[in-house]
């Protein structure tokens, strides 16, 4: 490698989109590549997140960038005392954001090693109790912001604050509910993270003992051996499939066809058996239909339970599926006599001595990987969810107000920036005065709308600067599937070819039509046997992997969400191809090999 | 048993008969007693062609044919050897024998198409390849022809080949005794051979098949690049597939009562001759027999074009596996520590960065 020209470009070299040279104005400070630190961040190697953050994001969804990443860090740095691993520092470049793992000193890494034995040996010996017992704080977190709201303030103070000698007013509440919910989210982040980073390091030394007892063994052979079959990732899918069953059996099958959300339910009701129905999806909603077709990390994601129609559509199809006599429930009985074969034929090709320390480590992965599913579904759908729901709510207390037009243009602001227009909403209902945003919010509304549009206009770059000759950073590869290999096919994919690389995430070979997703809005587009290609798949997105045939990602690794399902669903999946999305476009024929990790297009 | 003397149906054969029926009618007798699907068929025991020999006194006249004959000298080798197979081949088979080969063939069906092999006893030759020097007669029909093609078999314990072999070797010739199988024709329409490790590197997670067109002569023999297959053994998962030009087939002229080779057809010579759920069905069938057998296995099999479908793969043959097999497994380095320290060492030397 030439060390004058660097592999990929400086940050300070990229030109933003037209139309978007003053995006700097809508993210705070603290994430921008700042040209007086140039030296020291051009030696840095840094690569686009596109996994968790495939698309540019508004300025109040960077709090989820800034807490997620902050988080993870937290645990290695100060917890645990990760030996080689601190935290990820982290740029936004053109609504992108970009990330460069912090290592430890060499020279210090020994000397961190009595203590992460210490403090993480202690969390992989109470593995269990302690998890039980951070379902109790996260399940806490969200009845907490269950309970906030964000209601107009009213012309007076009440009288029986006044007479009870209070001496405060409604926007203390108010405020505070604000603050809450911020320091919940921040809250719920943390708890992300208090077991993530372990879960992964157990796998990943599974992962790599497995390697090197049996080195041709497929990545997805050891996946398939540690991962469970009832993770509660699972849970929203198969209440619909449940639900589907029952409005066959209940003869609510042909009400729940056709109409809106409110005529089929409507319609449902107007049946001799429909109340029983109806009660068991109301059931069913709590908790599992917090549930995002997104990832969790926009302010856009719709979830189930404020977009019915979505559930709906899937449970109409699977109604459709039932009464075609097909079987759609997932095969969890032969899944875990599969698991137990395939286990035990790998462990039968090892020596006595090896199979004692296989016993061993998948002990342990089998221990924590349940969380590194679950947590997916406890955070990120449900929580987040929550806090989404919240935010909308307060939105829309700013759209009753005059403050924005629509209620999603809150989100255009950054959480500190939404707290000054909350306080100016408090403030004048203080005084007495007008209020400064209804006339300024517009304009700046429109302005940052234009920016983001443009943004959104051109994909991330893949890295910048240089790579360092070995990815040694076991978080960028445990977390990000990044390895030196991967960024040379970054580099490769460069140059035009009819051929794609990725990871083989589940087997099998498929044929058929590409279908380009850019955003979970699309998912209606999608239809029966088509080959899904879009930057990452959301876990949410799991019924559609009922109609698909195939599906390619840009990003992700062997344990995306995207391989796991394909994986359940017996589908061929190829993961962390680069730049799929854009080099292949709706309606081209494309080859897919689940096997050898390969996308061709084949006219 | 002694009704079974002469011949033995290979339900009745298990692993203690290999003396007497030979390696491939052993094997053939244990799968099918295992109950893997093998063409039905019987063998003729070493104590049937032991009665010939006795019958017509041909110890002795081997013996004399041999007598003072130079291993090195080849030409004198040929010569005795083609003697020897002139006069097995010219008397007639003891009428019990006779019988008793007459009687199990036509239990098999009004003339029903059978493939005629030798199979050697332990004794015989170990290498492997010296199997194929020993006769084989594909689509052989009729009692009259079995019967001829019986002692054809036996005539081939004496090619030059095996004579010179036993001579260096000190192996007294007459005690080399031969058991013949007789089995039911497939009707092959695609057929090869399946390895269950990589005959490349001894990888035992992968099983690797060879399949051609028509009968599996054409792949063991190498006369035509066959399509390759790599299937992960565990995951039972197709890895990767190689479609080759097979130009030429072989298959049976029931007419004829022999096997002809065909050109293929330009559509065909180019199609994959296995489906991916066969190319499945050929590795579990290999993966089975391996687990029977306890080592690696190379099996032959067949799928006859006259079954129906998920009963019409066959296993013909099932041999161990030679080469790796007697490798010693190099044992993988150990660096990875146990409990929390394994974890460390994984943290501080993730995988791809271990030399």
């Amino acid at each position: 490698m030439d060390a004058t020209t660097p592999l990929f470009p400086s940050a300070f070299d990229v030109q933003p989109p037209k139309g978007a040279e003053d995006w700097k104005s809508i993210y705070p400070y603290y994430v921008q590549f700042n040209p007086k630190r140039r030296q020291a961040e051009d030696g840095k190697f840094w690569f686009c997140n596109s996994q968790h953050w495939p698309t540019p994001f508004r300025p109040f969804d960077l709090i989820m960038v800034d807490f997620a990443t902050k988080c993870l860090g937290q645990y290695n740095t100060r917890h645990l005392l990760v030996p080689p691993a601190n935290g990820i520092d982290y740029r936004i470049l053109n609504g992108y954001v970009y990330f460069a793992p912090i290592a430890v000193e060499p020279s210090q890494i020994e000397a961190r090693i009595p203590q992460f034995l210490e403090r993480a040996g202690h969390y992989y010996q109470n593995w269990d109790s302690l998890l039980a017992n951070w379902k109790t704080k996260v399940q806490g977190a969200v009845a907490e912001l269950e309970k906030l709201s964000f209601d107009d303030l009213p012309d007076v103070v009440p009288l029986e604050w006044v007479t009870g000698g209070k001496g405060l007013d409604n926007t203390t509440d108010l405020m505070k509910a604000y603050d809450d919910a911020i320091m919940l989210c921040y809250r719920i982040w943390q708890y992300h993270f208090e077991f993530l980073n372990l879960g992964y390091a157990a796998y990943l030394d599974f992962f790599g003992f497995m390697k090197e007892q049996i080195p041709s063994i497929p990545d997805q052979a050891i996946a398939k051996m540690v991962q469970g079959v009832d993770s509660e990732l699972f849970r929203p899918d198969d209440e619909l499939k449940k639900l589907s069953r029952l409005a066959v059996e209940l003869g609510v099958a042909d009400a729940l066809k056709s109409g809106t959300v409110d005529e089929a339910l409507a319609a449902v009701k107007a049946q001799p058996k429909g109340a029983e129905w109806i009660a068991a999806w109301e059931t069913a909603q709590d908790p599992w239909f917090n549930f995002t077709s997104g990832n969790g990390f926009y302010s856009a994601d719709k979830y189930w339970n404020e977009h019915l129609d979505i559930p709906l559509g899937y449970l109409r199809d699977y109604i459709e599926r039932v009464e075609a006599g097909e079987t759609i429930e997932r095969p969890t009985e032969k899944l875990l006599t599969e698991r137990d074969r395939i286990t035990s034929e790998y462990r039968d090709m090892m020596d006595p001595e090896a199979q004692e320390v296989f016993d061993q480590k998948l002990g342990l992965s089998r221990t924590v990987f349940p969380y590194v599913e679950d947590h997916n579904f406890y955070i990120e759908h449900w929580s987040l969810g929550v806090f989404w729901r919240k935010m909308r709510e307060l939105a829309a207390l700013f759209v009753r107000n005059g403050f924005f037009e629509n209620a999603d243009d809150m989100f255009y602001f950054h959480r500190n920036e939404v707290r000054d227009i909350l306080w100016d909403y408090c403030s004048g209902w203080g005084t007495g005065a007008e209020w400064q945003g209804p006339s300024y919010l517009s304009d700046e509304v429109g302005r940052r709308k234009e920016i983001m549009g443009a943004l959104a206009s051109e994909p991330p770059l893949p890295a910048l600067n240089n790579p360092p000759e070995v990815i040694t950073e076991p978080f960028t590869i445990m977390l990000f599937g990044i390895t030196s290999e991967s960024i040379q096919k970054w580099v490769g994919a460069k140059e035009d070819g009819a051929g794609l690389s990725g990871m083989a995430a589940a087997p099998g070979v498929v044929e058929g039509v590409a279908r380009v997703l850019r955003s979970p809005d699309q998912l209606t587009e999608l239809e029966k046997g088509d080959i899904l290609v879009t930057p990452v798949t959301a876990p949410s997105w799991a019924p559609v992997f009922g109609k698909i045939s195939a599906a390619v990602t840009d990003i992700g690794g062997m344990m995306s969400h995207a391989a796991i399902v394909c994986r359940e669903y017996g589908l061929p999946a190829v993961t962390g191809t680069g730049n799929a999305s854009s080099r292949i476009k709706t309606g081209m024929r494309l080859r897919v090999d689940g096997n050898k990790g390969t996308v061709e297009v084949i006219d | 048993m002694s009704e079974d003397l002469y011949t033995v149906e290979f339900n009745k054969v298990g692993a203690g008969d290999l003396p007497r029926v030979g390696g491939k009618c052993a094997s053939l007798g244990e799968m099918t007693q295992a109950g893997v699907a093998v063409p039905p068929g019987f063998a003729v025991t070493t104590d049937a062609y032991a009665a010939m020999l006795d019958h017509h006194g041909l110890r002795a006249e081997i013996k004399r044919h041999l007598e003072g004959v130079d291993p090195d000298d080849i030409d004198a080798v040929d010569r005795a050897a083609q003697a020897i197979r002139i006069r097995i081949r010219s008397h007639k088979l003891p009428e019990d024998v006779e019988t008793a080969i007459r009687a199990a063939y036509a239990e098999m069906g009004d003339d029903m198409p059978v493939a005629v092999r030798s199979s050697a006893t332990a004794e015989d030759l170990p290498d492997a390849s010296f199997a194929g020097q020993q006769d084989t007669y594909l689509w052989v029909r009729g009692a009259d022809s079995v019967v001829y093609r019986v002692r054809d078999c036996w005539a081939s314990l004496y090619t030059t080949r095996a004579v010179a072999y036993r001579t260096k070797n000190e192996i007294p010739h007459e005690d080399v005794l031969m058991s013949v199988g007789v089995q039911k024709m497939v009707n092959a329409r695609a057929a090869g051979v399946a390895m269950t490790l990589d005959p490349c590197n001894g990888d035992r997670t992968r099983i690797v098949i060879d399949a051609s067109w028509g009968l599996g002569e054409m792949v063991v023999s190498g006369v035509v690049t066959p399509d390759n297959f790599v299937v992960e053994k565990i995951l039972e998962e197709v890895l990767d597939r190689k479609i080759s030009d097979k130009h030429v087939e072989l298959v049976g002229d029931a007419e004829a009562g022999e096997a002809v080779e065909r050109e293929i057809t330009d559509e065909r010579r180019n199609t994959s001759c296995l489906t991916d759920a066969e190319v499945l069905a050929v590795a579990r069938l290999a993966k089975r027999l391996e687990k029977q057998n306890k080592c690696p296995q190379d099996v032959e099999w067949a799928i006859d074009a006259d079954l129906p479908d998920g009963e019409n793969l066959l296993a013909l043959q099932s041999r161990p596996e030679t080469i790796w097999s007697q490798k010693k497994a190099e044992k993988p380095k150990s660096s990875y520590g146990l409990g929390m320290m394994g974890i460390v060492n994984t943290l501080n030397n993730p995988l791809g960065t271990r030399s």
